[in-house]
């Protein structure tokens, strides 16, 4: 390319990233609406003319679904949005879900050209906004199917991983039947991530969807429990294990079973699955707390410390070991929830958790960090500072340190082999396990991952038990 | 979705509810439970399961009615349908061969160790049980037990039926045996179980209890239900429920159970129900 063109280029180039209208924080953090507005047909329309179309898109080489960015985005620059949608459907079966809560700025957008300048494609937001009008135009329409192939799959699970393996395999023409042990269909869309960030509707419609294509959807019913993976194996050609990550961590410190202190699942599942955010209309009995402590500097901490707000706490506190460079959260969320008022306590490790006559925690004690050396990871590890105690006053702790994967399903099949981690062993380029005719993929394989992982796992393993289903071949 | 098939008031308070779940009742084994939501809005509560008939493809189930929840259960009627129900969940009780087994029931638990001890009597064991109750109406199955074991044992706190007293009398009943048990096995509202470990600490008795800590999903995803199990950290839904109850720390597991009973109070009051007996067992407390 002539260097001058370039420069010539570059100086017509909009650097003007659109704003997404967002409501309020002061209104925000009193209900619990979605955030985000999404983009008017204008906004996105402008945001979109300012991809670059570039020839060797590296925003693609950030997506783990390879969808065709440049593509979905020129769709949108002509006005063209079926178009648009049908291009991001050739490879994200749940676009409206991974637009709102990918961590674009470390995929696709950390990869964007115009990131040299500070700013990058909004993809995400794009993504969103192709999604939402498609469900704003009413009835999607339904793909044609494959002719029947006679062939039945078992999913277990209905998490992100789950529904893209069945949405997959109904369109080539196999039966498709999803077990799922709560008592929604969804995974973390339902229980954990709160409706502020991914509105249940969304969610729902995702899987009226796929019912809509001839999936049945079994909720209520624990895989390994109910029946196991070996009678499954009796009815079913191939079976497909989405179980999720869902076994949660505590640190084993003095005072965790104290009442108050909330595993990050108990407290969102009590708020989100079982409607405790409208408690006490709805009967889920939740606690009113005056200030809460998090402790996690993740995407659930972040959830559950504006779950918090929104519940009427006056206070709501993040705890983390580390510095706010290192938080693992959506940057977006991390700002959200800062706009809001949660309160960050940085470099801040707790040692044990102190509580009152009755068993209800009321203080937390706290150690002061300062970060070491780089770890393996490249992260610098928080060492603590001698001598810099301190106590912290609490009525709730909501531990949200992460989660190991569910050993519920591993545990009854035998010669389903998991990793030291608890993690099913499988393929990482088709999701095929150690078990004859079971295939698996998600925060099951890979440990708490991502939404558009689980989906990309999905997707390559339903490619591959295609493959088995048609040819035999595993 | 599953259906009714009856529902029923044994004693005061206490209702059987038969349920068509063909799949759970196939494979469910004694001191296994399932999770129910009686209503489309509420929460999940986990449930012991007191009978089952794998032909018939039923399940049956013996509940107190202490809140919004059971409440809502207390008034399905056949032909109705609870909104969740789903299991088995847990661990089974542990059946073995251990010679002369003592069960001792009180609330519900006498309706969830009737298929404990038709279990322990296929597999050649001497079982007898203790029921405990306020009062002799409040006993319920005796003529399902009086057939099956070797002896039924009462206490009774008005002494209408059997030793008068409450739990802590069990020593005096266990002394009268011609022969020491050989295990223990409790189930029933958590002030039973606890008491029955503390008195029998110094028998030298196996004593195992059914624990009944709060719980979401029963697959350990949420950790509520996490008890302290000889120092250990465990969780009851995959762990349990069955555990060695001189291990357990009591005092935590109890605090523990009450955390919502403030919340569930005020649900109550607003919904057509009965007065809430704020967390406790009406029977004991
Ligand atoms: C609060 C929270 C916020 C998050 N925020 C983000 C975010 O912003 N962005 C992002 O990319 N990722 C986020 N994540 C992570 C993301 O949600 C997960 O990586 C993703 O959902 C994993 O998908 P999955 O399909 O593997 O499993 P899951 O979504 O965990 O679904 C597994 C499903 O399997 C069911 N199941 C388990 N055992 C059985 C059984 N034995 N029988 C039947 N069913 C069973 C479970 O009930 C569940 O419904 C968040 C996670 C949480 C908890
Ligand atoms: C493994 C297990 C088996 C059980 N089996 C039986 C049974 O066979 N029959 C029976 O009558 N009861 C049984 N229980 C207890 C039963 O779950 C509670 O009585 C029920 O949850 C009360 O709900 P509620 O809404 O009617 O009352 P609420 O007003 O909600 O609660 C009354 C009290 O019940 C307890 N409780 C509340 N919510 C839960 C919950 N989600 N999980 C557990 N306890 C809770 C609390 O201590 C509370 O104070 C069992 C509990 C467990 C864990
Ligand atoms: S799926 Fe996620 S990573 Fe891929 S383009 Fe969409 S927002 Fe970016
Ligand atoms: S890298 Fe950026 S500018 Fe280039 S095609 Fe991708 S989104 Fe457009
Ligand atoms: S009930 Fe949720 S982990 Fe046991």
């Amino acid at each position: 390319m002539n260097e001058d063109k370039t420069q010539e280029k570059t100086s017509k180039i909009d650097l003007n990233r659109r704003d997404m209208p967002r409501q309020s924080p002061e209104m925000r953090r009193n209900n619990f609406d979605e955030v985000a507005l999404g983009y008017t047909e204008e906004l996105a329309r402008l945001e979109a003319s300012r991809c670059l179309q570039c020839k060797k898109p590296r925003c693609v080489t950030g997506c783990p679904v390879e969808i065709d960015i440049p593509g979905f985005i020129g769709c949108i620059t002509r006005g063209d949005f079926k178009g648009g949608i049908k291009k991001l459907k050739e490879k994200n079966c749940l676009p409206a879900v991974s637009g709102r809560v990918c961590p674009q700025e470390s995929q696709c957008e950390s990869k964007c050209i115009l990131g040299n300048k500070k700013a990058e494609i909004a993809i995400g937001r794009l993504e969103r906004f192709l999604a939402d009008w498609e469900a704003a135009q009413g009835k999607v329409d339904l793909p044609p199917k494959a002719k029947p192939t006679g062939k039945k799959v078992a999913v277990v699970g209905s998490g992100p991983a789950g529904l893209t393996v069945a949405g997959d395999l109904i369109l080539l023409g196999h039966e498709v039947t999803i077990f799922e042990a709560l008592h929604k269909a969804g995974g973390v869309l339902v229980y954990g991530i709160p409706e502020f960030r991914l509105p249940k509707a969304i969610v729902q419609r995702e899987v009226d969807y796929l019912k809509a294509l001839g999936v049945k959807v079994f909720t209520d019913f624990v895989v390994g429990k109910t029946r196991s993976i070996d009678e499954l194996l009796e009815e079913f050609d191939a079976v497909f294990v989405g179980t999720g990550a869902g076994l949660p961590w505590f640190m084993n410190i003095p005072g965790e079973n104290l009442n108050g202190v909330y595993s990050a699942n108990e407290y969102l599942t009590r708020m989100n699955l079982m409607k405790g955010y409208l408690y006490p209309k709805s009967s889920t009995p939740v606690k009113k707390h005056v200030k809460v402590a998090v402790v996690g500097g993740g995407n659930v901490a972040m959830d559950s410390a504006r779950t918090a707000l929104r519940m009427g706490a006056a206070e709501s506190h993040i705890v983390y070991r580390r510095s706010h460079a290192e938080l693992p959260a959506r940057a977006e969320e991390a700002e959200n929830a800062e706009e809001e008022g949660v309160i960050f306590d940085l470099l801040t490790l707790p040692l044990a958790y102190i509580g009152d006559e009755n068993g209800w925690v009321k203080e937390i004690e706290c150690v002061k960090m300062e970060l070491g050396e780089p770890d393996a990871s490249g992260r610098r590890t928080p060492v603590e500072k001698k001598g810099s105690n301190f106590r912290m006053q609490t009525d709730a702790v909501v531990c949200a340190i992460g989660n190991s994967p569910n050993p519920l399903v591993p545990a009854t099949t035998p010669g389903l082999d998991t990793t030291k981690r608890g993690t099913l062993v499988a393929d990482p380029e088709t999701g095929k396990t150690t078990r004859d005719r079971v295939w698996a993929g998600g925060d099951i394989v890979t440990g708490a991952a991502t939404v558009i992982l689980a989906m990309g796992a999905g997707r390559k393993a339903a490619r591959a038990m295609h493959e088995y289903l048609t040819t035999g071949k595993q | 979705m599953k259906k009714v098939i009856e529902r029923s008031m044994i004693v005061p308070n206490m209702h059987l509810l038969v349920i068509e779940a063909p799949e759970i009742a196939s494979k469910v084994k004694p001191g296994q439970f399932v999770i129910v939501r009686g209503g489309d809005e509420g929460e999940r509560i986990p449930l012991s399961i007191a009978d089952y008939d794998a032909e018939k493809g039923t399940i049956s189930i013996v509940f107190m009615e202490v809140g919004a929840s059971t409440a809502a259960l207390a008034r399905l009627e056949a032909g109705d349908a609870v909104a969740t129900c789903v299991g088995p969940l847990g661990n089974a009780t542990t059946i073995d061969t251990f010679g002369n087994v003592m069960l001792v029931g009180g609330c519900y638990g006498i309706g969830s160790l009737y298929p404990v001890a038709r279990e322990l009597k296929a597999k050649g064991n001497k079982v007898s049980v203790v029921l405990e109750a306020r009062s002799s109406y409040l006993i319920y199955w005796l003529n399902k037990y009086v057939p099956l074991v070797e002896k039924v044992y009462t206490i009774t706190r008005d002494g209408s039926l059997g030793q008068k007293g409450h739990i802590s009398r069990l020593p005096d009943v266990i002394h009268s045996m011609p022969r020491k048990p050989d295990r223990i096995i409790v189930n029933g509202c958590t002030y039973l179980m606890a008491h029955t470990s503390e008195v029998t600490k110094d028998l030298d008795i196996p004593v195992v209890v059914n624990l009944n800590p709060i719980m979401i999903d029963g697959t350990g995803m949420c950790g509520v239900c996490r008890v302290t199990v000889a120092g250990q950290m465990k969780f009851a839904c995959v762990d349990g429920p069955e555990f060695d109850g001189h291990d357990i720390d009591w005092k935590e597991f109890l605090a523990r159970r009450k955390a919502y009973v403030t919340e569930e109070a005020i649900f109550f009051r607003r919904s057509d129900a009965p007065a809430h007996n704020e967390g406790k067992c009406v029977w004991h407390e």
